[in-house]
């Protein structure tokens, strides 16, 4: 590389700086395997288990001036959950989701730590009865994980049911959180 | 459900990308016109890039845009105005391996013919790319990259 870290490393100050930039992304390690992060001016608006994609994916929905930079904030607060003296997370989130997801993920981001609840259960609490099944998509494609919970909900009879980052992931921060393991 | 997804980004890349992919080329190009001073030009074609990016209409020519941009603030730089071609010579063209020889007596030339010349020869950029990135007409953007091509086989 003709440009060295220390050239590099102005350049992404200066435009951070300048407040031109739509979302930074970063990649930080956990126990859980690495994990892409991004955020808006507005607040945390992603982490995804895949860090493949994530610039095209939040350039889509954001905007496309994209630019990697460290999130310290977000990695100070996911160290100090994994390293268990973290159990509610105070950074401001950037959802632009439709209503229906605010209004789960809303009620989602109250599940306490180490405790789990049902698909059915997330479903009255965010004022849709009997739309577990939908709760479950919403579960699925849930923005910023481990942040707003989603492995904390779990099938009726407790089953683990289900997991965007494999059910691997979903039984270890359980575990992590000392969470009752589910059936 | 509304999510607030863009309909595209007509095949613009993410910044990051596009940054990673030209960084380098434009910073050896810079030092080629400025020498010391090509890492603030460096940052400041990247940002002016930054800035006008979310308002780019597609993502084709981004090469030949960033390269416009370096040109244009290595010319500020050098407080060059676009001037007319002189008066009218036979066009000199150069084959790229023959500019591998003599490319580093560019450093001699005129800023706007230096220009001329590592664009088309260095970077391979068509007159009509070399003629926005100078301010000039595409005819006047031949015949400086013409006259540095002149002007370096005399120096050899």
């Amino acid at each position: 590389m003709i440009v060295d870290s220390r050239l590099d490393a102005r350049f992404r100050a200066a435009a951070l700086r300048e407040g031109i930039v739509d979302v930074r992304y970063d990649v930080i390690d956990s126990p859980v395997g690495e994990l892409g992060v991004a955020a808006t001016d507005r607040g945390l608006c992603r982490i995804s288990y895949t860090v493949e994609g994530l610039d095209d994916e939040v350039a889509r929905v954001f905007g496309v001036r994209v630019l990697r930079a460290p999130l310290d904030d977000v990695r100070r607060e996911l160290d100090e959950y994994f390293e268990g003296g973290r159990r509610a997370f105070d950074l401001p989130l950037d959802l632009r989701v439709g209503p229906f997801h605010e209004h789960v993920l809303t009620a989602l981001a109250r599940v306490p730590y180490g405790l789990t609840t049902t698909y059915g259960a997330l479903a009255r609490e965010s004022g849709h009865p009997g739309a577990a099944r939908a709760v479950g998509t919403v579960m699925n494609r849930n923005p910023i994980p481990i942040v707003l919970p989603c492995h904390r909900v779990v099938g009726a009879n407790g089953a683990l049911t289900g997991y965007a980052g494999g059910l691997d992931r979903k039984q270890a921060l359980l575990r992590l959180e000392g969470a009752t393991p589910p059936r | 459900m509304a999510v607030s997804h863009r309909a595209s980004n007509r095949g613009i890349p993410p910044f990051e990308r596009f940054y990673r992919t030209y960084r380098d080329d434009v910073l050896a190009y810079l030092r080629r016109l400025l020498g010391q001073r090509a890492e603030d030009a460096w940052q400041e074609t990247f940002l002016r890039a930054l800035r006008a990016y979310d308002r780019l209409e597609h993502g084709r020519h981004l090469r030949a845009w960033v390269f416009t941009i370096a040109t244009r603030v290595a010319m500020d730089e050098l407080r060059v105005k676009p001037k007319p071609p002189a008066e009218s010579e036979p066009v000199v063209e150069l084959r790229r391996d023959a500019f591998r020889e003599i490319e580093h007596l560019t450093d001699g030339l005129p800023p706007t013919e230096r220009a001329a010349v590592v664009l088309r020869y260095g970077y391979d950029l068509p007159y009509g790319d070399i003629a926005a990135a100078l301010g000039s007409s595409e005819d006047a953007a031949r015949a400086a990259a013409s006259s540095g091509v002149r002007r370096l086989r005399r120096a050899r």
